[in-house]
């Protein structure tokens, strides 16, 4: 009876999810939407989940309570066929790019071209040069990924991740490791990409200055809780410390410098057993 | 207590394990079909797992089977018996070493690369991104590997035994001196085509069957770290030789236990 969520505007809405990994709660009972055409932000410091919260929406993680649904649909109720369907519509570009190392550049985006539809190989080959095209990188078509630097490759898997026009791509840490050039290259693409081929985005990142550039709308996770949610300039002027302690970079704040630990002195004065 | 308490720890991991494992081959099985559907899938794989084991399997079968020849003719030459080396090289190359050395020289050879291949395409989310692409990447990945195992192990085996035969023949009829005419004839008199070959066909089928699965879960199975990835190669090479050695004894009694 619940399978179906009448909010259009969401295409994405996450509702009192709670997972847990062995005793740690890494989300809390939190609820996000995430709109239909516009860019929206995960941030948060690192281990608060971020990536597990694209495997939930992706239905590759299921959640202990709570709901995923993606396009109307409830991911985690999904057969195995269809979710397999929903997927074939969603895009995800994978932190180190995930690309397939035994095969080129081109065959890589081919790759779910060939596997899940049945078109002429020189229809194959427009459509893979016109996403290369896109991502600028037409001409690195028969590299391996071994040849590729780190941005060039992330490009690669986004032109894959394209490949089957989705309706929503998820970036899991786009920013990371990039140098000052090709963190502008992918800036410039998501935000573009997503104008021009109408999707729906989610990055997961703790770039803040990047991602306040082209996020449409944030939310800021900590401790498996939401500590913050708004536009770029809600949450620059937020009153929340969390927010405040992410966004300034502060060593110490209401997220501790010091991981829990017993007393300090004690520590040093005790005899030193393991424990 | 502690030990009590790892012990059934322990069990239980070991049972978790199986089921895991279990699991994993029925996933296996479901995607035969459309792996049979594209032969290329499969060609690709017993290139990479049958034909570039062709030379360690090659030359230790010839290696093998000369050590037999030569050892063989001492024994035999004692009762006055050399004429029917043959018969012993033959014998113990098809129906115990060439299926049991070659799938232990597979499980090191391609079982171990298949488990660091599946082991770092886990390790760097390419299998988690193929999932994402919504393609099974057991149908995808594992079961053409896990094929092509299974259809060369019997193929490696048949060659390694027939090279060893020509290794004792060498080494016999070459060097020691064994009539070549009594070296053939026996053998083709002695040697049964089901009692010997077809048992050996069958052992060395269930060998590549289990290296194979053991490979691919260990990799599938493996944590997704260098570390992960190293120690579930060692793994899979102990655990596919304990396998193959455990087998062997227990079809060898089904086999030939009324003879």
């Amino acid at each position: 009876m619940n399978n179906r969520v009448s909010d259009q505007d969401s295409l994405v809405s996450v509702r009192n999810l709670t997972f847990s990994r062995g005793n740690k709660k890494i989300f809390d009972d939190i609820s996000l939407d995430f709109q239909r055409g516009k860019v929206t932000a995960i941030m948060g410091p690192s281990g608060t989940g971020k990536t597990t919260m694209l495997k939930l929406i992706g239905g590759q993680l299921f959640p202990d309570k709570g709901t995923v649904f993606v396009d109307g649909q409830n991911v985690h109720k999904l057969r195995r066929a269809d979710l397999y369907t929903l997927r074939k519509r969603l895009g995800m570009l994978f932190q180190s790019g995930a690309l397939l190392t035994d095969m080129s550049v081109f065959d890589n985006v081919a790759f779910p071209l060939r596997e899940h539809t049945h078109l002429p190989e020189s229809m194959i080959r427009t459509l893979v040069l016109m996403k290369l095209e896109a991502v600028g990188l037409r001409g690195a078509n028969q590299l391996m990924p071994n040849e590729l630097s780190g941005g060039m490759a992330r490009r690669v898997a986004l032109a894959r991740a394209i490949a089957l026009d989705p309706m929503m791509i998820m970036y899991d840490e786009p920013f990371t490791g990039q140098d000052p050039i090709s963190m502008g290259v992918l800036v410039h693409l998501i935000k573009s990409l997503n104008n021009i081929l109408g999707l729906t985005s989610i990055i997961v990142s703790h770039d803040v200055h990047d991602t306040m550039a082209i996020a449409d709308y944030i939310y800021v996770l900590s401790g498996g809780k939401i500590v913050g949610q708004g536009t770029p300039k809600e949450i620059q002027e937020s009153d929340s410390e969390w927010v405040q302690q992410f966004m300034t970079g502060a060593a110490d704040g209401p997220v501790h410098f010091h991981y829990p630990a017993k007393d300090y002195i004690d520590d040093l004065l005790s005899s030193g057993k393991r424990y | 207590m502690d030990f009590i308490e790892n012990l059934g720890s322990g069990t239980r991991a070991s049972f978790n394990k199986l089921g895991r494992g279990t699991h994993f081959l029925i996933q296996i099985f479901s995607g035969v079909i459309s792996v049979l559907l594209r032969p290329r899938l499969l060609l690709k794989q017993m290139y990479s797992v049958g034909v570039m084991s062709f030379l360690i399997i090659t030359i230790s079968g010839l290696f093998v089977g000369m050590v037999l020849g030569l050892q063989g003719y001492y024994t035999l030459s004692d009762f006055g018996a050399e004429e029917t080396l043959g018969v012993m090289v033959a014998a113990s190359l098809v129906r115990e070493l060439g299926p049991v050395v070659s799938a232990l020289l597979f499980a090191g050879r391609a079982g171990s690369a298949l488990t660091a291949e599946i082991g770092l395409m886990k390790a760097t989310e390419q299998l988690s991104g193929m999932e994402m692409m919504a393609i099974d990447p057991v149908k995808r990945i594992v079961t053409p590997r896990f094929l092509a195992g299974l259809i060369s192990m019997p193929l490696l085996a048949g060659l390694f035994s027939a090279v060893g035969i020509m290794g004792g023949q060498i080494v016999g009829c070459g060097l020691l001196g064994v009539d070549e005419g009594a070296y053939w004839a026996q053998m083709q008199s002695n040697i049964d085509f089901y009692d010997d070959i077809i048992n050996g066909v069958i052992k060395s089928i269930v060998f590549g069957f289990v290296t194979s699965w053991i490979a691919l879960f260990e990799g599938y199975d493996s944590i997704p770290t260098s570390e992960g990835v190293s120690r579930a190669t060692t793994r899979t090479v102990v655990n596919s030789a304990f396998t193959i050695l455990g087998l062997d004894f227990i079809l060898t009694a089904l086999m030939f236990g009324d003879h």
